[in-house]
């Protein structure tokens, strides 16, 4: 089942290229969505079409990044569609094949059981997202492509070398080397524990880039800011999903092979510094949509927070990978409305985004609840689990800098956010035309009401499938 | 065969000190290229028998190392009608000591690190590690684009020495995967720059510094 979920995409990127009607291109997106979104659940709904080959299979952290991701996808493409419409100004043919190839690779990283194979596939997210990055065509946006395209090579060329020192490790005693996710596991414990350290620390080094871990994260805020929001939303809840799971897998063979505190002790380090740079960043941050970027910077800190405490945080890490990309879909998009309807993405010149965009502005007010964890939505859950979790395995100096670092989020997003949303349209913008339309508002709505859903009931099946990847990253399974 | 593997290794290192030390883009663009087609022979020469996907990988490897991109960067430079790298943030001799302290530190570092496997196998990590610093420094004290990315192909050339030890873990279509994902990124670069000469007259990347905090 790995091929159609890889391949129709890539094949509709190819389509997307033919295609001569600017017009009419977009709308390629929407069926392709559907049609994937349909065939994960298909294939969560029969493990049996699991297991491809040894170098594909979708195990249960794959099955949540692509469920993430395919969900995350579908709700952007509406969007997409109807931000291609007003943006008729240029051509869309290489962004709608991007976006296109974007989801066949991504999908590729989820079922590789291969780290040579999963390497590739993240590279070439990178590769096809640079273009989504530039489709400005603006002095800034090149700017913004040039680090992206530099610093995110650079940092992936180092997960290589941390991959091929893994390959490595495994050359002992006569055995020859293997980078199957499986033998690796199962070999773990003769691993040589030297290059074993070495390649955690390229590899969190280099997929900490992808997923913009600080210090790695500097060209986090340009992309972010300079890209169309649907890329930013694509980026923050897709690619570092993907990215973040390949840290995953390297922790897991850690673990197995007995170094997993050492593992532990990085990733809590980069976690906690994570997401005490992003919110000494926030303080004071004009652009709202860098604050979204400093916003995934947190996050992502929170993933690896929750991954280095272990145990009993690693069903609410898991979780807050979901939790975490529909919020950031529904900031993102959200946010692009608002930036449109007042030409300006500044708080100097944005202030009563509620009144002059009712539904966008209040969505990106209750997508700020969210973020920072307020109740009774997801992240709430997730973001408590994995405090709960610090404590319960008794890490309370971790445990208290992560609740003070949040406190610091929050004050300091929230007064971008209450900015943005509050007080008086500025008297010069009433007459402006831009209004909301029902292709760049349902999409927000949609991710609003499942970041809510997730806050108030997990159905049992994802509790059950969450529990199995919780698991599978103790090597319980 | 280990001597004239050991002769190979001696000149890609040789390579790396001489990228770091010529001011002309042009010819550093030729000693990267010469420097990716070497590497490529390596292969070829580290196994008795060679079967046909070991030779395909290494013919693909040197087009694309050797040829191909070296030719992407040529045109570049063509178009941004520049020669030299002018103003590097540290002079040139100055990074040519650098890179000579960084390959006895990667000399020093095999011999400390457990090395396991075949003989050659001590002088391929240094190697590999030297070539991955020398990439560094290149990208860290060059401002011009074309520079830059002359540093990551030399960062790319180390980290392919490396994978010649892994030859098992890694099939070939995870081996075309790489190639085709390195000649992608210096396509995609490739643009990026054009599109920098473009918009700034210039491939200074100091220029780029519009967007900050």
């Amino acid at each position: 089942m790995a091929y159609p979920l890889i391949l129709v995409p890539l094949f509709i990127a190819l389509l997307a290229m033919a295609f001569p009607s600017d017009r009419y291109r977009p709308l390629l997106l929407l069926p392709l969505a559907v049609v994937h979104l349909a065939l994960v659940i298909y294939v969560l709904a029969n493990p049996a079409l699991a297991t491809v080959s040894e170098t594909l299979v979708l195990d249960p952290m794959g099955k949540i990044v692509l469920l993430t991701v395919s969900i995350l996808f579908l709700f952007c493409s509406f969007y997409a569609v109807g931000y291609l419409r007003i943006r008729s100004d240029r051509s869309n043919r290489i962004f709608v094949a991007c976006l296109a190839a974007f989801l066949g690779l991504i999908s590729l990283v989820t079922w590789s059981h291969h780290l040579g194979l999963m390497w590739v596939a993240i590279e070439g997210t990178t590769l096809v997202t640079a273009p989504l990055i530039y489709f400005n065509h603006s002095k800034l946006s090149i700017e913004a492509t040039w680090k992206y395209l530099l610093v995110g090579s650079v940092g992936i060329a180092m997960a290589l070398l941390g991959t091929f020192f893994l390959a490595y490790s495994s050359m002992q005693d006569g055995m020859t080397a293997s980078l199957s996710l499986v033998e690796l596991t199962a070999r773990a414990p003769l691993l040589s524990k030297p290059w074993l350290r070495a390649s955690f620390i390229l590899l969190l080094i280099g997929y900490g880039t992808k997923m913009g871990l600080a210090p790695m994260h500097t060209w986090k805020p340009d992309a972010y800011g300079e890209a169309p929001v649907v890329v930013g939303a694509i980026l923050a809840g897709g690619v570092t999903s993907g990215a973040f799971l390949a840290l995953s897998r390297s922790y897991q063979i850690c673990a197995a092979s007995g170094e997993g505190a050492f593992a532990s002790r990085l990733l809590t380090f980069m976690g906690l510094f994570s997401i005490a740079v992003a919110g000494l960043f926030m303080i004071g941050q004009r652009d709202f949509k860098r604050m979204l970027a400093y916003s995934s910077v947190e996050h992502m800190g929170i993933l690896a927070l929750g991954l280095g405490i272990g145990g009993p945080a690693l069903f609410a890490t898991v979780l807050h990978i979901l939790t975490n990309s529909m919020t950031k879909g529904t900031l993102f998009l959200s946010a692009g409305n608002i930036h449109r309807a007042y030409s300006s993405k500044l708080t100097d010149r944005v202030s009563g985004a509620i009144r002059r965009l009712p539904l966008s502005g209040s969505l990106f007010l209750a997508g700020f609840l969210a973020i920072t964890g307020s109740p009774p939505f997801g992240p709430f859950i997730s973001e408590f689990g994995i405090l709960n979790g610090a404590f319960a395995s008794g890490r309370y100096l971790s445990a208290g800098l992560f609740l003070f670092f949040l406190l610091v989020v929050f004050i300091g997003m929230g007064r971008t956010v209450l900015k943005v949303t509050q007080g008086e349209v500025p008297q010069d913008l009433a007459g402006t035309p831009w209004k909301e339309s029902f292709l760049t508002v349902a999409p927000v709505l949609a991710f609003m009401a499942l970041v809510l859903l997730l806050g108030l009931y997990i159905p049992p099946p994802l509790r059950d499938l969450i529990s199995s990847a919780a698991a599978m990253l103790e090597n319980r399974i | 065969m280990i001597n004239l593997l050991d002769a190979l290794l001696v000149i890609v290192l040789a390579m790396n000190l001489f990228a770091l030390g010529t001011s002309r883009i042009q010819s550093v663009i030729r000693i990267v290229a010469t420097q990716g087609a070497l590497i490529g022979i390596i292969p070829l020469l580290m196994h008795d028998q060679l079967t046909i996907p070991s030779v395909l990988a290494s013919l693909a490897a040197i087009i694309l190392k050797g040829i191909v991109i070296p030719a992407i960067m040529v045109r570049a430079l063509r178009d941004a009608q520049i020669k030299r790298e002018i103003e590097p943030l540290i002079g040139f001799l100055p990074s040519i000591l650098l890179g000579a302290a960084a390959t006895a530190f990667s000399l020093l570092l095999t011999n400390h690190l457990a090395v396991t496997t075949q003989a050659a196998s001590s002088l391929i990590i240094s190697t590999s590690i030297a070539s991955v610093l020398t990439g560094f420094i290149i990208l860290t004290t060059r401002v011009k684009a074309i520079s830059q990315v002359l540093g990551y192909l030399v960062l790319e050339n180390g980290i392919y020495i490396f994978s010649l030890l892994l030859v098992e873990a890694i099939p070939l279509v995870v081996e075309m995967g790489m190639l085709l994902d390195l000649f992608v990124t210096i396509f995609v670069i490739s643009i990026i720059t054009n599109q920098i000469n473009q918009a700034f007259s210039s491939m200074d990347t100091r220029r780029l510094s519009s967007l900050k905090e």
